[in-house]
């Protein structure tokens, strides 16, 4: 009986065992693994028209900082973040926001009026009134806020978590 | 070929003797209650699995646990399964070493040489009811919130130790952060570092002294 099939009892049972266990090992493994890398697969995007006030309050030809705060659910916890733009006023109608965020490693940047320009602290970045790079590390110009004005008030379409 | 680097590395880590120590060990004819403390075992392991990665996701504090439990379940692939399997592997792991113990004892199995494999077995379900006690107080809700007060201040009713006692539970008066933080701790570091010592001890008697046969009519 036993020369009818090359298997024995133990070599049956081990092929089982392991069968068995690599499926046992599967059925948690990989959601194990799906489980790990479950928060970098959801890209949290955000986007809102955020209201920065009357148009008028902005000085034509500085840029002015304007701050606002939103608040969102990170994991299990609610956060608010702080964010500055700069608008900076080229005319009657006429706007431009930038965002404050350095290209380099998103330090934040300021308007320094005695050099016209925005300076990143971090790595000594330079952009100017344009947002065009003058000096340092930063590969890309700062990133520009679509804007519209309504009834006078401005208002900027804030994009977050754009990068996928 | 693949021989010839089993062979290799055979030579060097002597895998085949505790293979075959372990696995092949000559044991007598009992029944499918002989499996419960493997079962058992595989229980355990299947819980320290699952429980290292709910750890990715809990916070062991008072305004953030349920949040992070409720985020491990509806939020995290997977999450209810792991968080599922910890759960009810919990209980079963409780039936299952209890039903071990019951089969030791009813097939006198910790009688000589066997006593101190029985003695570290008692431990081994104390740390096991310890492992259910502590963990039941972690998802933060309010069955595990009025559980550990009950649970806290019976050990409060002892005679003249019965206040400090519960204090010591509860690192306090009350249930509190504090209390949470505790049995974050000893359910994740004391208690499973003193099973993992126990369970070595517990193994090593197994396999050294054998697993005693079935009891018959002449003992």
């Amino acid at each position: 009986m036993s020369s009818s099939y090359d298997l024995d009892r133990r070599d049956f049972v081990k092929i089982v065992l392991a069968f068995l266990g690599s499926v046992m090992g599967l059925i948690l493994g990989l959601p194990a693994i799906g489980y790990l890398i479950s928060p970098a697969t959801k890209v949290q995007k955000s986007e809102d028209w955020i209201p920065a006030g009357a148009l008028e309050n902005y000085a034509v030809g500085v840029p002015s900082l304007f701050s606002f705060t939103r608040s969102k659910k990170i994991g299990w916890e609610k956060t608010v973040s702080s964010y500055g733009v700069y608008v900076f006023r080229l005319g009657e109608q006429q706007v431009r926001v930038y965002s404050n965020m350095c290209t380099h490693l998103s330090c934040r940047v300021t308007w320094q009026e005695e050099a016209k320009e925005y300076i990143c602290p971090c790595h000594d970045g330079h952009f100017d009134i344009d947002g065009k790079v003058t000096l340092g590390p930063p590969p890309a110009p700062l990133n520009q806020y679509e804007t519209k004005i309504e009834n006078g008030n401005l208002f900027i379409h804030f994009v977050e978590g754009s990068h996928a | 070929m693949p021989e010839k680097v089993m062979a290799w590395v055979d030579e060097r880590l002597g895998l085949a003797a505790i293979y075959n120590l372990i696995l092949d060990r000559k044991i007598p004819k009992v029944n499918w209650w002989y499996t419960l403390g493997s079962a058992s075992l595989f229980l355990f392991l299947l819980q320290v699995f699952t429980g290292i990665f709910l750890t990715v996701y809990y916070v062991p504090s008072p305004d953030h646990a349920y949040a992070s439990v409720q985020y491990i379940m509806d939020e995290v692939a997977f999450g209810w399964l792991i968080r599922g399997i910890h759960h009810w592997g919990a209980s079963l792991m409780v039936i299952f070493v209890f039903a071990h113990m019951l089969r030791t004892f009813f097939m006198a199995a910790y009688k000589y040489p066997r006593e101190i494999t029985w003695l570290t077995g008692v431990i081994l379900l104390l740390t096991t009811i310890g492992m259910g006690f502590t963990g039941y107080l972690l998802p933060w809700n309010q069955k595990a919130y009025w559980a550990t007060t009950v649970g806290t201040e019976i050990p409060g009713t002892a005679p003249l130790i019965g206040g400090l006692l519960e204090r010591i539970l509860r690192g306090g008066s009350e249930l509190s952060a504090v209390t949470l933080a505790r049995f974050f701790a000893v359910h994740i570091w004391f208690l499973p570092a003193m099973i993992l010592l126990l369970l070595g001890i517990h193994l090593y008697l197994v396999m050294r002294a054998g697993i005693s046969a079935t009891p018959d009519e002449t003992d």
